[in-house]
């Protein structure tokens, strides 16, 4: 199974990761570095299977693109998973209220993050 | 391009990304500290901590994580607006940053970290936040930092095969939040052998189906090695998003699902797995193949021995178009013909290519003067007074080397500032200053240059005490005259050091003449000037790279050489009158009432014997600005030109008195000389490293 996933993340050490584990799973990975550049690289590309996202970004953080990404009907159905060194609760609860599909916690183990992405996008 | 470990890769990438953090952080803590405190800047702080602490984690850097952590809750609670900020919080928050960029060095170059770098400001943050320290409050960060997933890996190992029974019903909200319970249920059956059985009775007639909305429920009999937390971590992210129970055993027929009551307003049952598939399947069937990775920032991260490279192959096309000029002058090309025309425009061309690469080496200068930043709040704090380091030009950009090589030189001087240039504080109040001392760094481009001024606001070079020292010191005889400058200039004097004793923070063995030295190796000359009671301020020029050289062209015993531009003072032919003779072979040139020791550069390469007589020789007089002068003897001067350094050291090891080598346009090798180091060679054996002789007075 090949999944399109878009991952957005303001760390390049964590785009970097990110890419590998799903370019070794045989995904295909589309990056941004903001939640705003999130946006613009989601309105170029063919809708992706999957959106992974920080929360704590520059210009627009997580739960602003999780907000955005769901206020388009187009792109209410992908998946989106957040991918974040947070752990609380109450940011959990208010991500899954924006819209998040699945919550992970970094330093991520990437066969979990393939796990999830298989998961939540068939 | 691929290395053999991605990993590696990564994490040599991690650190470089730390560097760029570690930079937003002090420009961060730099405004704050100057009462901005508007949100933004509290987050770029926060995030540069919180991005190390992500990155440092996924390499396991436990000691990197738990520090940035704790720093990480202080800036959390002052974004938060819980803490506020002031000059104390400030203090630890700029120490933090300075622990924080030790840990990631440290840890970048493998080495061990002791506990005592960051116990204090590990307490200090602890502190603020009013976490105790017992020494165990990363416990909770354990949690947080366990990788996910370990122990699903170690239930596979568990061979015995148990059956669940999973009873799973989907509300509204499931769907709202782009989960699918298709897929749910596929990764369910992917840990064992999964029966499913459906309850469609909500379901509504096709006209009423909206959706979004949950009407069925499964349940699913599952035979799995797998224990209930692998279950329970497919319905991790539905938590609260449907109702599921998970219970060991069957006992529940497979159709016949218990009663739920709940939230949902008994809907019309749906066809939302069927709505679901369609979406599953039109995105499966698009998956973007070569979907362009969206490129961060317009940048490249390139390794530097490739960028050496470029320069290397552009300094021999500037050689190589040097050698063509010449060879097409050499056959008589009318100046005005389009050979001639079109070589000019290839020659300006090619140095046009020249500049552009060695701007590619060329980085701001920014790094250096936040390194700085630090050497001023270690050291004001070491001696107990108040600084403000004030900087300018940060943007100037200089070769990534001449940076690198800067630093030490640097941090010394902006040690002396801070410790010899301003006075005490009550010191200042008594001369009418305002107690906190300035120490200011600059940089600029100034003719082809780069100017990087130091200066302080301190009570300037005592001079009559400096010229006291230097007679103690026996540089200097008692009665020697000597203007405000030259006293100046005996700071560079090797040995002179100031400080009645030395002080822990400036002395270290380190005096400004090895300072000169550094900056005369890069290329770069220093200077001095300062005012008493206004303060003192040095200032380096350096050149933009380290890759070319203005340089003169001389002939010593049939070679061609080249002498550095930056170190020759002027060239004179001697006559009788400046001539004097010290025995058998020695010989002084007397300039404008001074004494120079004359060296003969034939005798000192090794290629002649002394000549009889000096008279009539050409000499160049090379001054270092501080009073170590000799005058060269060179058989003729060439011309003056630009020329592209070649290293030897790495095939001939260190050649004294040799900097380096470059080929002249007639395709000719020719030695680039290290005056400084001849100078130094030849004085051991002429016995007069002070070359400042005393005259008629």
């Amino acid at each position: 199974m090949t999944l399109s996933v878009l991952a957005v993340d303001d760390s390049r050490t964590m785009r970097d990761m990110i890419k590998i584990a799903l370019t070794q799973a045989g995904f295909t990975s589309t990056l941004a570095e903001d939640g705003e550049h999130g946006l613009e690289v989601l309105d170029d590309m063919t809708p992706p299977d999957v959106i992974i996202t920080d929360i704590n970004m520059p210009k627009l953080d997580g739960f602003g693109f999780i907000d955005a990404v769901r206020a388009q009907e187009k792109h209410r159905g992908i998946p989106i998973l957040v991918l974040t060194t947070e752990s609380a609760d109450t940011l959990k609860a208010r991500a899954r209220k924006a819209g998040a599909t699945g919550w992970i916690v970094k330093p991520f183990d990437p066969a979990k993050l393939v796990r999830a992405l298989k998961m939540v996008a068939g | 391009m691929t290395s053999p470990d991605p990993m590696a890769e990564i994490k040599a990438s991690f650190f470089i990304e730390c560097e760029e953090l570690l930079e937003s952080l002090q420009d961060g803590l730099e405004a704050l500290s100057n009462g901005e405190t508007d949100s933004e800047t509290i987050n770029v702080v926060f995030r540069a901590v919180h991005s190390i602490k992500g990155g440092a984690g996924a390499f396991g850097l436990d000691q990197l994580v738990e520090f940035a952590h704790t720093y990480e809750t202080v800036l959390d609670s002052i974004r938060s607006g819980d803490l506020a900020v002031d000059p104390n919080i400030m203090r630890v928050l700029f120490q933090a940053g300075d622990i924080l960029s030790d840990l990631v060095r440290l840890s970048r170059d493998g080495e061990v970290i002791e506990p005592s770098l960051t116990q204090d400001t590990y307490k200090a943050l602890q502190d603020i936040v009013g976490e105790t320290s017992d020494g165990d409050s990363g416990a909770d960060d354990d949690i947080d930092f366990q990788p996910m997933g370990l122990a699903l890996d170690l239930d596979f190992a568990d061979d015995a095969k148990s059956v669940f029974t999973v009873m799973f019903k989907p509300s509204s909200e499931l769907f709202e939040s782009g989960n699918e319970p298709l897929h749910l249920l596929k990764a369910l059956s992917e840990l064992g052998e999964a029966t499913v059985a459906c309850d469609t009775k909500e379901l509504p007639v096709v006209d009423e189906l909206d959706f979004e909305t949950g009407y069925l429920q499964w349940t699913i009999r599952l035979e799995t090695e797998a224990d209930k937390s692998a279950i329970e971590e497919v319905f991790e992210f539905v938590d609260g998003l449907c109702q599921l129970t998970i219970t060991e055993g069957e006992d529940l027929p497979a159709t016949d699902l218990p009663e739920i009551e709940e939230d949902e307003t008994p809907e019309p049952q749906a066809v939302t797995p069927v709505a679901a598939v369609a979406t599953s399947a039109q995105q499966a069937t698009a998956p973007a193949p070569g979907q362009p990775t969206a490129a961060p920032r317009a940048t490249v991260r390139v390794d530097l021995e490739r960028v050496d490279r470029l320069v290397n192959l552009v300094g021999e096309l500037v050689i190589n178009q040097a050698m063509l000029s010449q060879s097409i002058s050499a056959i008589g090309v009318q100046p005005s013909s389009e050979v001639s025309s079109g070589l000019e425009e290839f020659m300006r061309l090619t140095r046009d290519i020249q500049d552009s690469v060695m701007m590619i080496r060329a980085q701001p200068i920014k790094s250096l003067f936040q390194r700085m930043s630090r050497i001023v709040r270690e050291a004001s704090a070491d001696v107990g007074k108040t600084v403000r380091f004030v900087t300018e030009g940060e943007g100037t950009e200089i070769d990534k080397t001449v940076i690198e090589r800067l630093s030490d030189p640097l941090t010394h001087m902006i040690r002396n500032a801070v410790d010899h240039g301003l006075e005490k504080g009550d010191a200042r109040r008594a001369n009418g200053k305002p107690e906190e001392g300035i120490v200011k760094l600059s940089a600029a481009h100034r003719s082809g240059r780069v100017v990087i001024e130091i200066s302080d606001d301190g009570a300037g070079i005592n001079r009559p005490r400096v010229h006291q020292i230097a007679v103690e010191k026996g540089l200097i005889a008692p009665d020697t005259q000597l203007t405000d400058t030259e006293i100046d200039n005996l700071l560079f004097a090797p040995g002179f050091s100031t400080a009645s004793e030395i002080s822990n923070l400036s002395g270290r063995g380190v005096g400004m003449d090895v300072v000169r030295s550094a900056i005369q190796a890069l290329g770069g000359r220093i200077s001095i000037s300062s005012t008493p009671g206004a303060g003192t301020s040095f200032t380096i020029s350096l050149p933009l790279t380290l890759a070319v050289l203005d340089g003169m062209v001389v002939h010593v015993a049939g070679e061609a050489m080249v002498v550095p531009l930056n170190s020759i003072a002027e060239t004179l032919a001697l006559t009788t009158k400046e001539l004097e003779q010290l025995g058998s072979n020695k010989f002084l040139v007397r300039i404008r009432d001074q004494f120079v020791p004359l060296l003969d550069l034939g005798v000192e390469l090794g290629y002649r014997a002394p000549l009889d007589r000096y008279e009539g020789a050409v000499v160049l007089l090379i001054s270092q600005e501080d009073g170590s002068r000799a005058a060269l003897v060179v058989d003729s001067i060439q011309d003056q030109r630009q020329v592209v350094i070649k290293g030897l050291e790495e095939s001939y090891g260190r050649v004294p008195g040799v900097a380096a080598a470059t080929i002249l346009g007639d395709g000719q090798i020719a030695l680039i000389l290290d005056p400084t180091d001849i100078i130094t060679n030849a004085s051991g054996r002429v016995s007069s490293d002070d070359t400042l002789f005393d005259l008629a007075g």
